[in-house]
């Protein structure tokens, strides 16, 4: 078996992206030492790049590997804003390949070193890569059963409508009946999608419908490369013979032959695939237990968002929010408001309003900026606002308590208002 | 597909509940773009440019004839115009942002040392950025009403050569630039392109539009108008920064001038009250946006009606308003506040607004 067909399109997509600059970036709790490092962000998004490159090709490639997973999750953490499931995703692929024989075939380390070619790398290996693409996919699905998604068509029905000037669609997708038929289609999509593709028989029809529903995607939501990234992961649920016939073609144009690597020997579990066989379990258990630690916290979990990333909920709410801040002088009484337009962009103001560990952390942030303004004692209130899926605004953040004297913590924040409606699901 | 859509809708009828909106038509977006400038912005622009080319011929006959009679008039034509402009100025789209009307027009508090040496030197480049505050409407407030103690004082002033050169540079300046942004709506292709662009990107019309009115009322109306001289945003009343603060008693009518025009566009009205065509309003309704158990359309309207009742009982001199009694612009702008919750939160959550705001001053 091999993977190198898996990493080939890891290269696309990053080199030329940009990181904007604002005054202040959220963090993640134990990552605050992480933050961009001015114009060394370019070289970091380079060598993130070429670690890319190198993995592709596979050059080099457990340093490369490395290099990616460290280059690459640097990124991700700088600033929270940005948190995307497929960042994530990302991540921990390349994590699982750091201990993977991706190199094994067609690479170019097999090449110049025949003693590190093998025709064949355990099962389990490949087995490994299907079981995180199957987790991402089953446990999308799950988080999809809940009564906003199945009986209200929430938020489908929010942002299929404004998609009215789609080619062809645009006029369907105003039709309400449309946005149950995308709701329960993209429910029964996630959940059954790692089975089709496992089983021989529905691989074909089931990729058909991988890259139907990706590509329905893309038109429809702005998601960037996730849905490509998506089409092409799913590949490597398809057997050897199938790979080798891309790789033929593949290799005619880079003059190599695949016959080169049909050395029949089989990549023995030493080193790397020794130590890494006991870690990627103890990964995967966290894996599977992870998404489920929201049941820890009371209060539902797409108002408080108390364990709501990490945990494959893919585009299953639409929230607008509002955070007035409120800068009071204990001592003298003065008070005034924040113009938040001073210290945030446009986007981390809209994340910032709608989830509490973003509001909590701006607010110690307000704090120290005034206070070295020569203020002092002072108390930071909120008065925010947030909409969830179509409900009326509601308040938000308990006006009343300053956030200043809050701790950031992993306890549930009580400082949320109460949901004043009920979401039923998982 | 019918019979497909009858079975969805029936069976999400009775499981969806209480917010089961029915199948909605697609609603036309053009209509609603066509009726903005057809029907508002353009009419808006026509009557602003109208009271602008009055105002010059007021200032031309008073520099000829520099009496207080003529001085009178010029006044009566100044205020017109600030009224005029409360009506286009949230149209900071197309031609209006590109030459960037409202920063050459409405900044205030004006710079009144700047103004002065502009007097003195016999002129300035009021292209440039930095002079923003030295001229538009602001300065032409403190140079009818400021530039001396009392109405003896200000004509004698005025009746300086370097003065009224100054005035009429800044009463030109203002109708060249707002006669270009009527020029490219009107005869060039801007109304077409507008109208045009009724998709549903990033940059289509209704989203740009929707966005450029969610600035001018947060920034321009709630913050400019009331929250910045209240002092809600700096923890001490700043009565100098109040809109039109030499006139004394214009500010408040701007004030609602300049809501009831934010108002009207959100209902539709035509600018000569002649009608209303489709609008944010219809479009929420048509969305079944609902706050609580009533459209949410009804309860911008019922917001808007209280914000009125507390402008309303303001002094018609918000600089004196907020010397004298600053709880009531205090509780004005709460009420201003909770639109915004309406407007940023729901509406825009309703109509799946892609937020685009850029940092820049409003007036």
């Amino acid at each position: 078996m091999m993977l190198a067909s898996v990493v080939r399109f890891w290269h696309n997509g990053w080199i030329d992206k940009l990181y904007i600059q604002p005054d202040f970036f959220f963090s993640y709790r134990g990552f605050e030492w992480v933050k961009p490092l001015g114009d060394g962000t370019y070289v970091l998004f380079a060598l993130c790049a070429i670690s890319a490159l190198m993995v592709a090709l596979g050059y080099k490639y457990r340093l490369a590997i490395l290099m990616f997973f460290l280059s690459f999750t640097y990124i991700e953490l700088m600033d929270k804003t940005t948190y995307l499931n497929h960042y994530y995703f990302i991540s921990l692929v390349s994590f699982l390949m750091i201990f993977l024989p991706a190199s094994a075939y067609f690479s170019v380390d097999a090449r110049k070193n025949d003693k590190v070619a093998f025709q064949r790398v355990p099962r389990w290996t490949v087995d490994a890569v299907k079981l995180m693409l199957g987790i991402v996919y089953f446990y999308a699905g799950l988080a999809k059963l809940n009564s906003d998604w199945l009986l209200n068509a929430q938020p489908l029905s929010i942002w299929l409508p404004s998609k009215y000037s789609t080619p062809l669609l645009g006029d369907l997708l105003q039709e309400r009946w449309m946005h149950f038929a995308f709701s329960w289609a993209g429910a029964l999509y996630d959940l059954a999608i790692p089975f089709l593709l496992l089983y021989r028989k529905t691989r074909v029809p089931a990729f058909v419908a991988v890259v139907i529903f990706h590509v329905l995607t893309r038109v429809l939501f702005p998601i960037g490369m996730f849905p490509y990234i998506m089409i092409l992961s799913a590949l490597v649920f398809f057997d050897a013979p199938f790979h080798k016939r891309i790789l033929r073609v593949f290799g005619r144009l880079v003059n190599t032959s695949i016959g080169r690597f049909e050395n029949d020997k089989s990549k023995p579990e030493l080193g790397m695939l020794r130590i890494g066989k006991p870690i990627l379990m103890i990964f995967f258990v966290v894996q599977l237990l992870l998404p489920f630690r929201h049941v820890l916290y009371p209060g539902e979990l797409f108002w408080t968002e108390e364990g709501y990333r990490f945990s494959w909920r893919v585009m299953l709410m639409e929230k607008a929010g509002y955070a007035n801040f409120k800068i009071v002088d204990a001592e003298t009484g003065r008070r005034f408001y924040v113009d938040n337009n001073d210290f945030l962009t446009a986007f981390q103001e809209k994340q910032m309003a709608t989830q509490p560990d973003f509001i909590l952390e701006y607010g110690h942030y307000l704090k120290r900026h005034f206070e070295q303004q020569g203020h002092q004692n002072l108390q930071v209130y909120v008065e925010s606002y947030v909409s969830l899926n179509g409900r009326g605004s509601q308040a938000y953040i308990d006006p009343k308590v300053d956030l200043a004297q809050v701790k950031p913590s992993y306890k549930h924040k009580n400082w949320i208002l109460p949901f004043n409606d009920e979401i039923k699901g998982l | 597909m019918v019979m497909m859509a009858l079975s969805f809708t029936l069976a999400c009828g009775d499981s969806g509940g209480d917010d089961g909106p029915d199948d909605s038509d697609n609603f036309d977006r053009e209509a609603m773009l066509a009726n903005w400038a057809d029907n508002i912005i353009i009419p808006a622009y026509d009557h602003y440019l109208d009271q602008l080319r009055a105002l010059q011929s007021s200032k031309e006959a008073f520099i000829s004839e520099p009496t207080m009679d003529n001085l009178s008039t010029l006044r009566t034509d100044f205020r017109a115009a600030y009224m005029a402009w409360q009506q286009v100025s949230m149209f900071e789209i197309g031609p209006a942002e590109t030459v960037t009307l409202r920063n050459f027009t409405n900044i205030y508090p004006t710079d009144v040392s700047e103004i002065e040496d502009h007097v003195s030197m016999g002129g300035a480049n009021l292209e440039l950025p930095s002079n923003n505050d030295s001229q538009g409407l602001p300065a032409i407030d403190y140079l009818l009403y400021g530039v001396g103690a009392d109405d003896a004082a200000i004509l004698s002033k005025l009746s300086e050569t370097s003065y009224q050169n100054y005035l009429s540079v800044v009463v030109d300046r203002l109708h060249t630039l707002t006669d270009g942004v009527r020029t490219a709506w009107v005869t060039d292709v801007y109304r077409d392109e507008f109208v045009g662009a009724s998709g549903s990107s990033a940059t289509s019309s209704v989203n740009k539009m929707i966005n450029d009115f969610m600035f001018y009322y947060e920034k321009s109306l709630r913050a400019g108008k009331v929250g910045i001289p209240a002092g809600v945003f700096n923890g001490n009343p700043l009565s100098d920064r109040a809109e039109a603060p030499y006139a004394g008693d214009l500010s408040r009518e701007l004030l609602q001038a300049s809501f009831s025009s934010v108002m009207g566009f959100f209902r539709g009205d035509h600018f000569d009250n002649s009608g209303r065509g489709p609008s944010l309003g219809q479009y929420l309704d048509d969305v079944q946006a609902f706050k609580g158990s009533i459209f949410l359309s009804r309860a911008i309207s019922n917001q808007s009606a209280l914000a009125q009742e507390d402008i309303q009982k303001l002094r018609t001199d918000l600089k004196t308003q907020v010397e004298i009694d600053n709880a009531a612009m205090l509780t004005a702008y709460d009420e201003l506040q909770e639109l915004v919750v309406l407007f940023k939160v729901d509406m825009f959550q309703a109509l799946n607004v892609q937020v685009d705001f850029v940092d820049a001053d409003g007036d």
